[in-house]
């Protein structure tokens, strides 16, 4: 059995009265694509952000990669990836200086930066635009950037907020491929978004609604149980009961 | 019309939401109202003095004790000698120092001749010129009770009256100087820069897809700001009427109408310049530069426009805050007319046609 | 350290490659060191003078002339009807009216006694305060020239007199520009400094990098500090390049040293650059970030004995004043420039200045939260 990457034990964050994240607990395994849905307001963001170090919660437990979310935030930020649904490199920067200035933060070293921007750049067949500024890119271009960035230190955990939003579906199988390759180089993806087609590429999925986890299990053990054919009808039977709207 | 006004209420809550920025908006009139009316004023009181008494004798002593009870002064330090002088005006401790020379009084009951001698800091040179004035009229003061003053022949007696603002108040002044740049900041400032927003963040695009026409989506942005334009010219007349006891000498209406007009002008600048502008910090730039600089120099609120050098009072003649301001002037300040203000009325009205075709033309070339 | 070093590098290329940073940088200090001073000329001159004569004598003329000559006046109108004058101040063309009434010169010689009336436009009470005292001063002068012409002075040095010298130090020649000047340079740099840091934080935020920084092991410290450190370096190129212009256009050099100057730059600048931080916490949009800041400057300057001497405020103006880095800076910079005041005159400044620059910053970083939802 290999270990947990992410673990959660009745996790939970109010906001005044409001529980967005009500006790949910679950376990990542390293290596796998964990897809994290739910309607919008469900609390995947705030959970996301309390996993990433940005939020305290309120009660509950949770770790990261090993480290606890209450005292180690700032270890955790060394060893994860994000990437969020905005697009958060610098406009104003070429390719080659966001590279090197996300890495240069997590810690590489002159040398290391040299080469991991030169394969990069190779790789994702950016010779051309290396040197112009990120802004001038198209999105699905971006998106790549993005993702190859937030991956670049080898973090055990890579977090993607929606990254496929707003592009077309050549680009968002390429850039499935990219999460497929980061995986099988042991990285966990940690995975939100809205396409149900996406859902079906995740070693586990789970659906939140209303704060609470719903279901949990993979693709194909959740469309058993809930006896549909597809994971559009799984989140739609779940949603369809959910109180709390946008 | 319909999504027009659809357009227009979500622009309003859009507004309406940011209460921080509503209560600087709102505030902003306020605060500087209290800070011209209350805290500012040209007149110099208090100047603090340093006295090198030489003479130590009772008339140097009885001038002394004047000058730190009238209200222009404080005796602040005394000194020993003439080398420290340098250091109370390097470290800004006095405006002036008094020099008495030795046997004062001696020399004034005997000779009938006395000296004394001021040196004023004049790194200020106005408020230097009018410390020493009122100095110098203390000290006569004190020379004409000594002599027993005679009735001369042949006087001609002068009389004063002052026109339109018979205690000299400043807000006469100050207050059209603050409705012109509250009105530039909120007009041209805050309405360029919500636009180019939408410019830069790209939601721009997805407003222009919606069924409305280009133009009434940018107007849309811009009707908001018209009421809190408006709203903050009610709030300054208020205050002017009842926290500075300044009367609107002229018809109300009429000012209110001219006050739109202006407020239309910023707008229409506004536009232009979100028209031409592609990111909020050029358009912020723009405005502060181009705007609210020219509006604090050229209203002649802060600065006499007459005493300019010939090319910015042709510059100031392009400027709109000008005009507005001596159209408030005369209808709050003198009472006058329509047919007074007719002139600027009118160059303003053109000026804002010209600002809006040109904003109207280049949001078309580039909307398109 | 070493983020540190990878920080400076972002924020300095992305600074070089923002055309309004280097706009404002540059036009900033031209346009605000040539058009204020030369706008802001106090000195009240050329007031326009009616003349409403209904005496038509010799005296009459003679005193029109004699004011007229004066170079203080400038006649606009020479009429008989004092509702024609009238009317030409509504419209604002003149300031002053003289009237001289009927029998002037001969109540003048035969009763003693005569009347001058003068009116002035008082909507800006200080320029016709000043137009009314040069013009008392005129009839005053012109009163003394009448006596004599009919009669012998009496001996006035039979009475006590004191005789007044007066000097004026450091600018001797009532050069305004020369108090102007260095007050707008410490205004210039006061607005670049608050006004870039405020807007460049705010929209980080806005553009959701922000968030990307703070999910990366940056301490809170070290993003501050990548900020603060380049927004310094460019006010301190801003203050270069403002004292350049001064010379350049004015040819004035400060007095005192520039050690003295570039000393109390750098501690204020991280004053400003503080307030800068702190209005960045309170803003989400650079909309936002731009209200506030122009708020903050416009208290902060009305409040900086620019152009009203602070000694005249209300006590409890004045006691805003000493919480207001602008009002030390703006003193410290004349007395540099204008007097030459050395370092060690001005140490109470200069602890005052430390004080801004630890005080604004804590409370900054006290108020931006990394950890905030």
């Amino acid at each position: 059995m290999t270990k947990s990457v992410i673990h959660t034990e009745g996790l939970t964050r109010k906001f005044g009265d409001f529980v967005a994240v009500n006790a949910i607990t679950f376990d990542v395994k390293e290596g796998e694509i964990f897809g994290f849905l739910g309607a919008n307001g469900a609390g995947k963001t705030t959970a996301m952000r309390i996993l990433c170090g940005l939020l305290e919660p309120t009660s509950g437990k949770a770790s990261v990669a090993g480290y606890d979310v209450y005292r180690q935030n700032e270890e955790i930020k060394k060893h994860i990836g994000y990437m969020s649904q905005k697009f958060s490199l610098y406009e104003n920067l070429t390719v080659r200086e966001n590279i090197q200035f996300f890495g240069g933060i997590y810690g590489l070293t002159r040398k290391e930066l040299r080469e991991k921007t030169a394969v990069l750049i190779e790789r994702l067949g950016l010779n051309q635009e290396a040197d112009k500024l990120v802004g001038s890119l198209p999105l699905g271009w971006k998106q790549k950037i993005s993702f190859s960035v937030a991956i670049l230190h080898r973090p055990k955990v890579v977090f993607l907020d929606e990254p496929t939003g707003g592009v077309d579906p050549i680009t968002r199988r390429q850039f499935w491929d990219m999460i497929y390759e980061a995986a099988h180089e042991g990285i966990t993806v940690f995975v939100t978004t809205h396409y149900m087609d996406e859902a079906e590429y995740c070693d586990r999925v789970s659906i939140m609604v209303d704060g609470t986890i719903a279901a949990l299990d993979t693709p194909s053990g959740l469309k058993k149980q809930f006896q549909v054919e597809s994971m559009d009808e799984v989140f739609l039977q779940l949603a369809r009961g959910a109180k709390r709207g946008e | 019309m319909k999504t027009f006004v659809a357009f227009i209420r979500k622009e309003f809550w859009h507004v309406l939401r940011d209460t921080r920025s509503l209560v600087i908006l709102l505030g902003l009139p306020v605060v500087m109202m209290i800070l011209f009316g209350f805290a500012l004023s040209s007149e110099v009181k208090n100047s603090n003095v340093a006295i090198l008494d030489y003479s130590n004798d009772d008339a140097s002593r009885l001038l002394i004790d004047r000058i730190d009870q009238s209200q222009y002064f404080s005796v602040k330090e005394r000194l020993t000698s003439e080398a420290q002088i340098e250091r109370v005006f390097r470290r800004g401790e006095a405006r002036l120092v008094i020099i008495f020379p030795q046997n004062f009084q001696e020399d004034l009951s005997h000779t009938n001749q006395a000296q004394v001698r001021f040196i004023g800091d004049a790194s200020d040179p106005n408020t230097s010129n009018i410390v020493i004035n009122y100095a110098s009229s203390i000290f006569r003061d004190y020379q004409n009770e000594l002599t027993e003053q005679k009735k001369l022949p042949y006087t001609i007696e002068t009389e004063t009256r002052m026109l339109y603002n018979p205690q000299l108040k400043s807000s006469y002044n100050f207050v059209p100087g603050v409705m012109t740049l509250i009105l530039m900041l909120l007009g041209a400032m805050m309405t360029s820069v919500s636009i180019v927003k939408e410019k830069e963040t790209g939601t721009m695009e997805i407003l222009l897809v919606s069924p409305m026409r280009p133009l009434l989506v940018v107007l849309s942005k811009a009707v908001p700001y018209l009421f809190l334009c408006f709203i903050d010219v009610v709030i300054i007349l208020l205050l002017a009427v009842f926290l500075l006891d300044m009367p609107i000498r002229g018809s109300l209406p009429l000012l209110l109408a001219e006050s739109l007009l202006f407020i239309l002008t910023t707008l229409s600048l506004g536009l232009l310049v979100s028209a031409v502008v592609d990111s909020q910090q050029t358009a912020m730039f723009l405005s502060l530069v181009g705007f609210l600089m020219p509006a604090l120099v050229f209203s002649g609120f802060m600065f006499p426009i007459e005493n300019m050098p010939l090319p910015l009072q042709i510059v100031s003649n392009i400027v709109p805050t000008k005009w507005y301001y001596s159209i408030v002037r005369a209808i709050m300040v003198k009472g006058l007319g329509f047919s007074y203000v007719a002139k600027q009325t009118l160059i303003l009205a053109v000026m804002t046609v010209v600002y809006l075709t040109v904003a109207i033309r280049k949001f078309k070339i580039r909307l398109a | 350290m070493r983020n540190l070093v990878f920080l400076l590098q972002k924020e300095f290329r992305q600074i070089f490659r923002n055309p309004t940073i280097l706009r404002m940088i540059l036009i900033m200090p031209i346009m605000q060191l040539i058009v204020i001073p030369l706008a802001a000329d106090y000195e009240i001159k050329h007031i326009s003078i009616s003349v409403v004569d209904q005496d038509h004598s010799t005296y009459s003329s003679k005193l029109v002339n004699k004011m007229t000559a004066s170079g203080y006046f400038q006649l606009v109108e020479y009429t008989q009807s004092y509702a024609q004058a009238t009317k030409t101040v509504g419209d604002g063309k003149t300031d002053l009216i003289l009237t001289i009434p009927a029998h002037f010169e001969r109540d003048l010689i035969k009763f003693n006694k005569a009347q001058l009336h003068l009116a002035a436009d008082a909507v800006n009470g200080v320029r016709a305060g000043l137009g009314t005292a040069y013009a008392a001063q005129m009839i005053g002068d012109f009163n003394r020239e009448i006596r004599e012409e009919w009669m012998l002075l009496p001996k006035f040095n039979e009475m006590p007199q004191i005789e007044i010298t007066s000097a004026n130090w450091y600018n001797p020649h009532f050069d305004y520009h020369l108090f102007m000047v260095p007050g707008i340079l410490a205004i210039l740099v006061t607005m670049v400094g608050a006004f870039l840091t405020a807007l460049n934080i705010v929209a980080e935020k806005e553009v959701g990098t922000i968030e990307q920084i703070n999910v990366t092991p940056l301490k809170k410290h070290e993003f501050i500090l990548g900020k603060l450190i380049p927004f310094w370096v460019l006010g301190m190129v801003s203050i270069t390049l403002g004292m350049i212009v001064t010379f350049v256009i004015f040819r004035f050099l400060p007095v005192g040293s520039f050690f003295t100057i570039y000393a109390f730059s750098a501690v204020y600048m991280f004053g400003v650059l503080g307030i800068g931080l702190l209005i960045s916490t309170f803003a989400d949009t650079q909309q936002q970030a731009t209200l506030f800041a122009f708020f903050c400057m416009m208290v902060f300057i009305l409040l900086g004995g620019l152009y009203t001497p602070i000694e005249s405020m209300p006590e409890w103006a004045q006691w805003l004043t000493r919480i207001n880095p602008p009002a030390y800076f703006i003193k410290i910079i004349r007395a540099v420039y204008i007097k030459g005041s050395a370092f060690s005159d001005l140490i109470p400044e200069f602890l005052v200045m430390i004080a801004f620059a630890v005080g604004f910053n804590a409370l900054a970083v006290f108020n931006y939260r990394k950890r905030s939802a």
